[in-house]
């Protein structure tokens, strides 16, 4: 199990530098001069070339690369070109928030996903089935941003029963576990559970299905056993794949959320990398992806890790 | 004896008249939800296709007196957006825009990642290693963000965001292209072709390619449905298509501010982009489920 782990541990380091990599080259491959964007339009020749050298923007590409992953190690991923503050504890900040709302709906999504899968994979091409499919297929391919403008719509607008926008009372930034936030959490948290409800009804379906036409859950059944327990043994054989998938399905929450959150006003990490964005607040651009990036992965580790502990036929050699 | 063989002489056209492409095709005829999607997504596009020749209002001409009329107001059968633009003509021209930059980055990438992927599987060792390590990067982030990323570094446009796109489906489908590959690579006949002095080339393009594209390209139909949500997204978000051609991304944006006054109206480019994607999605299922012989 230990050789497992590290083995995979080390697997991850390749993957890190190459992620950082493509995060140094996003800005460079942003329409004319990288210092476009840290300077005031009407700047001098004289202080451009200050810039350049003090961003280091005239050494080579590769350089370059190494000093700023250099810093990046140190947790130095620069200033914010809009508010001058450092862009790791900006992204951290709002990650929190994002943290939140993936949680919940992971909550959400994960419990139902899991229990239409089950359900309709157990009673297979009967009605029971018909619905959960239908459910989770209406799940993958509804433009999510639109439902929460739908969503919205009936119980902001025309029920007035939940608030539209933001995470809190009076538009503010700090979060906390009490009916007044909560509120603001229920809209978008059911919006983003849907996609990954609908995914894993999918898999634990066909997953469910497989595993009832195997020999072995014949022999169960022969020898007597009680369909409970039968389940119990399904359930069991599925979990491994389930996790993964549900794993991989938290960390596209957390790092897809900028829809949601643009459209709920949500001030987690979607929003800033949005207002990154129109800004041409190139620094904050690059920081956010690429500690949304290593979240991902640390995520996809952990479930592989998780998947190998949980799952015996996985080969730890 | 002679009775025996001579059923079986009748017997066997009979069972193997149809080859397997026929037998596919006639699986996906009988499907009514196939049947019902491929209907549906036909008059979507003929309807964009033939938009100038419908008799519709124009769509870019707006009216400040005739603003976000609602669904039914006589000539606005489904209303009017935010600056007064008949929303029928709007939604079947915003067709043309919208399903150009929500297929053509999953051609794009039909195109690139099954050339990578069929190389990859078929050549195998220190290429496979290359293509498929750097197709593993891409995998370390979350496909949103991926394309936000780069359509966000890029700037806005639709060239942009076609191209952000093509870059998020790549290595999707250049792994289902490796992986489908690698199975075929070893069968029989592959060895025969190689035995019968047929060159790596050859083999590919004449023995390999056409046992790989059908699950490809089921794979790719199901990502149609992933690039229609996603490309309109990135218009939803300014990053895509610019005002004022009419895009259903960017449609339901200009009219998120209309929530309050018009709900219904603003809500209804959304539908077009949920039908489109949920009937390719349905779609690549019927076809996968057809071509999967053994059920």
């Amino acid at each position: 199990m230990f050789a497992y782990i590290a083995r995979r541990i080390l697997y991850v380091i390749p993957i890190v530098i190459s992620v950082a990599l493509v995060c140094f080259l996003l800005v460079h491959i942003t329409p004319g001069d990288p210092l476009v964007a840290v300077l005031p339009a009407d700047a001098s020749q004289e202080l451009a070339a200050q810039m350049r050298t003090a961003y280091g923007f005239d050494r080579p590409l590769p350089v370059q690369f190494g000093l700023w992953l250099w810093r990046a190690l140190h947790g130095d991923l620069g200033s914010s070109i809009a508010t001058g503050r450092p862009v790791l504890s900006e992204v951290l900040r709002a990650v929190g928030n994002t943290v939140t709302l993936a949680v919940a709906a992971a909550l959400i999504g994960f419990t139902l996903g899991l229990m239409f899968g089950l359900i309709a994979g157990y009673f297979r091409d009967t009605w029971i089935d018909k619905v959960a499919t239908s459910i989770a297929i209406a799940g993958v391919s509804v433009p999510h941003y639109w439902l929460g403008m739908v969503m919205v719509i009936i119980f902001s607008v025309q029920l007035n029963w939940l608030p539209a926008v933001g995470a809190g009372p009076g538009g503010s930034g700090s979060w906390g576990w009490d009916w007044e936030h909560m509120k603001y959490l229920i809209l978008p948290a059911i919006t983003t559970a849907v996609i990954p409800m609908g995914i894993i009804t999918r898999t634990v379906r066909a997953l469910t299905g497989d595993i009832l036409s195997q020999d072995f859950v014949e022999a169960l059944r022969a020898k007597g056993m009680r369909e409970l327990d039968v389940f119990r043994h399904v359930v069991k054989n599925a979990a491994p794949t389930a996790l993964a998938v549900m794993g991989l399905q938290l960390g596209y929450m957390l790092g897809g959320s900028i829809l949601i959150e643009t459209v709920f006003s949500w001030p987690g990490s979607g929003l800033l990398l949005n207002s990154a964005i129109f800004q041409r607040d190139l620094p904050l651009l690059q920081g956010t992806i690429l500690v949304l990036a290593l979240f991902f992965v640390t995520l996809n580790l952990l479930v592989d890790i998780a998947q190998a502990a949980i799952d015996p036929r996985i080969k730890r050699g | 004896m002679t009775v025996m063989s001579d059923t079986a002489l009748q017997a066997a056209p009979a069972t193997k008249a149809r080859g397997y492409w026929a037998t596919v095709g006639r699986r996906i005829a009988r499907d009514k939800v196939s049947m019902v999607c491929a209907f549906v997504l036909v008059l979507i596009f003929a309807s964009a296709l033939l938009a100038p020749w419908l008799g519709l209002a124009d769509p870019y001409q707006g009216s400040m007196i005739r603003r976000l009329r609602h669904i039914g107001t006589p000539n606005y059968p489904l209303g009017t957006d935010e600056l007064g633009r008949d929303m029928l003509a709007r939604l079947i021209y915003g067709g043309r825009l919208s399903l150009i930059i929500g297929i053509l980055p999953v051609i794009f990438a039909f195109v690139i990642g099954t050339s990578l992927g069929l190389v990859a599987g078929y050549v195998g060792g220190r290429l496979n290693t290359a293509i498929m390590r750097t197709v593993d990067v891409f995998y370390a982030f979350p496909s949103v963000l991926l394309a936000i990323a780069i359509s966000g570094a890029l700037g806005a446009g639709i060239v942009n965001s076609i191209v952000s796109l093509t870059i998020v489906f790549v290595p999707q489908i250049t792994r289902v292209a490796e992986s489908v590959t690698t199975g075929v690579r070893n069968m029989d006949f592959v060895e025969a072709a190689r035995a019968s002095g047929a060159g790596p080339f050859t083999i590919m393009r004449v023995h390999m390619l056409g046992n790989v594209l059908g699950p490809i390209f089921v794979y790719a139909t199901g990502l149609i449905s992933v690039s229609m949500i996603l490309a309109a997204g990135l218009s939803f978000l300014g990053l895509g298509t610019k005002p004022p051609e009419p895009e259903w991304g960017l449609m339901l944006n200009t009219l998120r501010t209309a929530i309050y006054i018009n709900p219904w109206v603003a809500a209804l480019p959304g539908v077009m982009i949920f039908a489109v994607s949920i009937c390719f999605n349905l779609l690549s299922d019927g076809m996968r489920s057809a071509m999967d012989i053994r059920n």
